[in-house]
């Protein structure tokens, strides 16, 4: 049932596979990006309690959820590799760490911008923003094992270990506001059964978060691309494929 | 539409500065994300190149080293 993967494991088709789809994705990307964000900004009501300061969410909780989410894949991709040591979900790991941290430091920062005029402070360590922040840690210390070896595989597996530990911080991240008191508002958009939400604010809300899903798509596309090369540049395909490529910026030069 | 005119747009109901923040650091960290993974590319594919370069330039070297002998070594013989 499964067959139809199989080839995917071969670093030059997936590295072609996902060539293929870095256009297709990237207009989606603008395309929801655009309506959403507009939407968000310009024409969603205001919050009757919050006001115009809301707009802030249709960024903030996607990033937040996708700073998890991602986390969650590369989790997933470093199991694999230990396990059954699958060459290339090391590299999807390596392409999806700077991404997921990214989204952390979005989360936060936006966090932090929003907090100001609703709590009265940028930072309070509290439960939620004190995991988030540990989150980010963990990102960096995933990134930085990932250089830290010549040798690719070993990097792999150290900073699969090390992200394998810290899945722990997901589920804390997702109750803290369940578990402890905290500042921070409980979910709007995920409660089970029917989001808490009104229509004209979920709309805008589920076009931009499926606008920065297919961005952050795109974006791990392509450090998988690079990931891929670096990680067969002896072999004879990546070789060809170089050497191409730069008789092709010759040409452009001249 | 939610606002009366484009300042009222830009004011955001006095929450301008916050709204606009966020939005701004947001767009700045993903359009840096987004070109430092293309350049990124770029590299590892010129870094890959300049590697094969060096390769290629060394075997030659040694080709030409082995030629060399090679010619030596049958002069030698000739000239006993």
């Amino acid at each position: 049932m499964w067959k139809w993967l199989h080839p995917y494991a071969n670093p030059e088709v997936s590295y072609h596979f996902a060539g293929k789809i870095i256009p297709w994705l990237s207009a989606l990307a603008a395309l929801f990006l655009s309506i959403g964000l507009i939407w968000a900004l310009a024409f969603a009501p205001a919050d009757y309690q919050q006001g115009d300061s809301f707009r802030i969410f249709y960024i903030h909780v996607p990033a937040a959820s996708l700073s998890m989410g991602i986390y969650f894949g590369m989790a997933i991709a470093a199991f694999t590799s230990l396990v059954w040591q699958f060459k290339l979900s090391d590299a999807s790991a390596a392409a999806m760490a700077p991404v997921g941290a990214t989204f952390t430091a979005i989360a936060l920062f936006t966090g932090a911008a929003w907090g100001k005029p609703m709590w009265g402070t940028w930072w309070i360590w509290d439960a939620r923003l004190t995991s988030e922040l540990i989150l980010l840690f963990l990102y960096l210390g995933v990134m930085a094992l990932h250089s830290a070896f010549e040798d690719k595989n070993l990097a792999g597996k150290a900073a699969g270990i090390l992200t394998l530990v810290g899945v722990i911080n997901l589920p804390i991240i997702k109750y803290s506001v369940e578990w402890w008191n905290t500042l921070h508002q409980g979910s709007t958009v995920s409660k089970l059964g029917k989001p808490s939400m009104s229509v004209d604010m979920l709309w805008p809300f589920l076009f931009s978060f499926l606008g920065f899903i297919f961005l952050v798509s795109v974006i791990i596309c392509i450090r998988f691309r690079s990931e891929i090369l670096a990680r067969n540049s002896i072999r004879p395909w990546v070789r060809t494929l170089v050497s191409q490529h730069t008789t092709q910026e010759k040409t452009n030069a001249v | 539409m939610q606002f009366d005119s484009f300042s009222a747009f830009i004011d955001m109901g006095g929450y301008g500065f916050y709204v606009w923040l966020s939005y701004g650091v947001a767009a700045a960290l993903l359009i840096t994300l987004l070109f430092s993974s293309i350049s990124g590319h770029q590299k590892t594919i010129k870094n890959i190149a300049q590697r094969k370069l060096r390769e290629d330039k060394l075997r030659q070297v040694r080709k030409q080293k082995q030629e060399k002998q090679l010619k030596s070594n049958i002069s030698e013989e000739v000239t006993e």
